[in-house]
């Protein structure tokens, strides 16, 4: 976690999120009337899982200028979140704290505990990360023969073990075919590859309005003959995005996906 | 056997009148030349002829289809285009081409003839594009030969060329008149259309001002109307030789 | 070509089963034939059938459009440097391409997307010639090429960048390099149809060429009628590069290349160019394609990248030899 040159608040009273996964943990742990604005990917449904509650919150777009005219005392950002945006509020004179994503169901606890920390909520977190210790636990089923499972996005894109996506579905009982592929952390997955290792479920995104080529791949006959032949379309949805408890739901849907398969 | 005839034809180019009324007949055994100042019609006249333009009228040339057309005339333009550099033999055969160019032994005998009248063997393999101007010069008219047409026309085929390859040139098409062709040229140069053509036809004042073999179309008073010059003639044990001397004022 | 036959044609056999047994997926010759042709159980098949097959088809009819497009254009304007990627053409029917994505029309109507970019390669190629023409010079040629490349490319990016999809903004690398990666089978079925159109519309263009060497009026005079041939070629090149750009991308400089490498072993007579072309175009766009998938297999190599390192090179050698010529 990095932190401006000015001094943090011990318990800030008007917080500003301006990243997604930070406006959810930020949603969840704080304390009513702490938070002030969410960004506008929180209220969309078709990233976030928390839209509803989002409504109860002023929008920003992650500027510097409209985010200072709301006079806040902490802002949180994302890594990805832009730096130029940060520095400015930094030269004006605002707070504000970086959180990492998560890059791994492991990460979770410890990004509650960092914005706990951050909105002088410890308490709050700490109940969460227990909240969330014990569902993950009962969610682990004991696999013996592990379905295999392919994550695939647009441009042939593909999640390994080492990321949230793959956790997701590992925690859930699926073997991840990126590593037989060699690529453990992701990558470009050819369309070739993944016929041949003809996975038992191809998990893909949900395509955005409008048309793109990048996801055209989604489409493509072979894609089609592979979930015809598999478990039928899987597709992530706004549980998936962020290192939130919200996961839990995720690994829950695959879990008793990979029941249903093992039934047949 | 008349190879043209043209009715009251009439140019005009970009709104401008340029010729009217013009009616003439050619026929086998002539060798033409159409004379006349700058801008007088001469390639106009022509291109009405074969139907390159559009043009009120009747031509006799312009109202066959294209391709009949092109197997009783062969067009030789000002511009002596080769676009590619084919070989001289790549170039005639080209001539070949509205006789539906299957390679039979009539067209080649046709290329190699047309070849062999213009002195073009020793360049046969040569790329065309690469040989000097009137060698390239004689290739083009080679091309004309081979589409062995009973009428050819040509713009100012000798402009630019050595007075070797324009006297070589005018008598070649002097010999295909006398085999029965019909020939028709547009030429600056009224020594060399008086010396060799049977008949001059010459343009000015946007009509004929005079057809007839050269005396009598060559005369002072024409020559002055026409071209504002006077020339100094005479019959030699040669030929004609005439001279355009001074301008007139 | 009667020289050539022997060359181009078991050189494009070759490369067309170099680009079936050639891929990521790592698989023996006997292997992926057997499976592309007897069929059977199993992934490979789906492999060879659904993945190699289309995109091997894809090359050898684009490129073979490519090279074809680009020696009837040469012949037409009589200009070595005419091309249909450096005069804009490709850039056009990208542009009619992406607008059918992007308005939603290709989704309705699937002929639409290649019909989208016929019209692009049209406007271009009418607004090509009436900016150049046959009587334009080279230089005019290639600025006019350059401005409806530029206006081209600027509008697909805009038209991609106020797309609703994020990923849109991103392909017009797509657009302008072109790429034969994970096409299907039913690409070919929308792009070859009209592929085949424009070959019956530039293949018989032979004869006119031949004679426009001597010029228009003289072509004329030999029967041609330089109207339907001037149809013919706009059409016929709209029709190729239309619907090759669909699908591909616009894959630039093949239409330079083939023509110039085969001319003098034509004895440069356009005629005979032009099928040599086809062949030469569609090798040429074959070898690049497989050359894409052995280099940085991992990525997503665009095929327009490997033909504009072999053509950009060789059109400067052009620029530099028209230079000390003139």
């Amino acid at each position: 976690m990095e932190a401006g040159a000015d001094a943090l608040p011990d318990v800030p009273r008007r917080v500003v999120s301006m990243n997604l996964c930070t406006d959810q943990l930020a949603m969840l742990l704080a304390a009513p009337g702490q938070l002030l604005s969410v960004s506008h990917l929180a209220a969309d449904p078709r990233g976030s899982a928390m839209a509803n509650e989002a409504a109860g919150y002023r929008i920003n777009h992650g500027l510097a200028e409209e985010i200072w005219l709301m006079r806040p005392d902490l802002v949180i950002a994302g890594s990805f979140s832009a730096r130029a945006t940060v520095d400015m509020l930094r030269r004006l004179g605002v707070p504000v704290v970086v959180m990492d994503a998560a890059h791994g169901l492991a990460e979770i606890p410890a990004r509650l505990r960092e914005m706990g920390a951050a909105l002088g909520r410890e308490d709050a977190a700490e109940a969460a990360v227990a909240d969330f210790d014990a569902r993950l636990i009962a969610l682990r089923d004991e696999v013996t023969n592990r379905p295999r499972a392919a994550l695939y996005y647009a441009n042939g894109y593909t999640s390994g073990d080492r990321t949230l996506a793959g956790e997701i579905i590992a925690t859930a009982g699926f073997a991840n075919i990126a590593a037989e592929a060699g690529l453990p952390s992701g990558g470009h997955l050819p369309l070739e590859v993944l016929a041949m290792a003809d996975p038992q479920a191809i998990i893909s995104g949900r395509p955005y309005p409008g048309a793109s080529r990048s996801e055209e791949i989604l489409d493509h006959p072979v894609i089609r003959a592979l979930r015809d032949d598999a478990v039928g379309a899987v597709l992530t949805d706004r549980d998936w995005v962020c290192g939130t408890p919200f996961v839990l739901r995720a690994i829950e849907d695959m879990r008793d996906t990979r029941r249903r398969m093992e039934a047949e | 056997m008349t190879l043209l005839s043209l009715r009251n034809l009439s140019v005009s180019l970009r709104g401008r009148p340029v010729l009217g009324g013009v009616s003439l007949d050619v026929g086998g055994g002539e060798l033409v030349g159409l004379i006349g100042p700058n801008g007088a019609g001469k390639t106009s006249l022509m291109r009405a002829a074969l139907g390159l333009i559009p043009a009120e009228g009747d031509s006799s040339l312009a109202a066959m289809p294209a391709a009949a057309r092109a197997r009783h005339a062969a067009w030789m333009p000002q511009s002596r285009e080769i676009a590619w550099p084919v070989s001289v033999e790549a170039l005639v055969t080209l001539g070949r081409m509205p006789h539906g160019q299957r390679g039979t032994v009539a067209d080649r005998a046709a290329v190699d003839a047309a070849i062999a009248r213009m002195g073009l063997e020793p360049f046969r393999h040569r790329t065309a594009t690469r040989l000097s101007g009137g060698e390239q010069a004689r290739a083009l008219i080679a091309r004309a030969l081979a589409q062995d047409t009973p009428l050819l026309m040509a713009d100012e085929p000798i402009a630019g060329l050595d007075p070797e390859h324009q006297i070589a040139t005018l008598e070649t098409f002097a010999a295909l008149a006398r085999d029965g062709h019909g020939v028709i040229l547009s030429l600056h140069d009224l020594g060399l259309a008086a010396r060799h053509c049977t008949r001059l036809i010459l343009l000015a004042e946007g009509g004929v001002l005079a057809d007839g073999p050269s005396r009598e179309v060559l005369t002072d008073d024409l020559l002055a109307r026409a071209f504002r010059i006077r020339a100094f003639h005479a019959d030699t044990p040669d030929g004609p030789v005439f001279q355009p001397t001074r301008v007139i004022r | 070509m009667k020289r050539l036959a022997p060359i181009l044609l078991p050189l494009v056999g070759l490369l067309c089963l170099g680009s079936l047994v050639i891929g990521p997926a790592d698989v023996g010759v006997a292997d992926s034939l057997r499976a592309l042709v007897a069929g059977g159980e199993g992934p490979l098949t789906l492999v060879m059938r659904e993945i190699r097959l289309p995109r091997m088809i894809l090359a050898l009819a684009i490129g073979a459009s490519l090279g074809l497009a680009g020696a009837a254009m040469q012949g037409y304007l009589r200009n070595p440097l005419a091309e249909p990627g450096l005069i804009g053409v490709s850039g056009a029917a990208a542009l009619g391409a992406v607008i059918s994505i992007q308005t939603g029309l290709a989704a309705g109507f699937a002929l639409a997307l290649p019909l989208a970019a016929l019209a692009g390669a049209v406007m271009a190629v009418l607004l090509l010639l009436a900016l150049a023409g046959p009587r334009g010079g080279a230089l005019t040629l290639i600025l006019a090429g350059i401005a409806i490349s530029a206006m081209a490319g600027a509008l697909t990016s805009l038209v991609l960048n106020l797309s609703p999809n994020p990923f849109a903004a991103n392909e017009i690398v797509f657009w302008m390099m072109g790429s034969l990666a994970d096409r299907s089978m039913s690409h070919v079925w929308l792009a070859l149809p009209i592929m085949v159109v424009g070959w019956a519309l530039l293949l018989p263009l032979a004869r006119p060429l031949e004679a426009l060497t001597l010029g228009e009026d003289a072509a004329a005079s030999m029967g041609v009628n330089l109207t339907r041939v001037r149809w013919q070629v706009v059409l016929g090149t709209a029709c190729v590069i239309g619907a090759g750009t669909a699908v591909a991308g616009a894959i630039g400089f093949v239409g330079l290349v083939v023509p110039h490498i085969l001319r003098p072993l034509v004895g440069a007579r356009p005629g005979p160019l032009l099928i040599a072309s086809a062949l030469g175009g569609a090798a040429m766009v074959l070898a690049a394609d497989i050359a894409v998938r052995m280099i940085l297999p991992g990525r997503d190599l665009k095929l327009g990248v490997l033909t504009a390192l072999v053509g950009a090179p060789f059109f400067l050698h052009l620029v530099w030899r028209t230079g000390r010529q003139a």
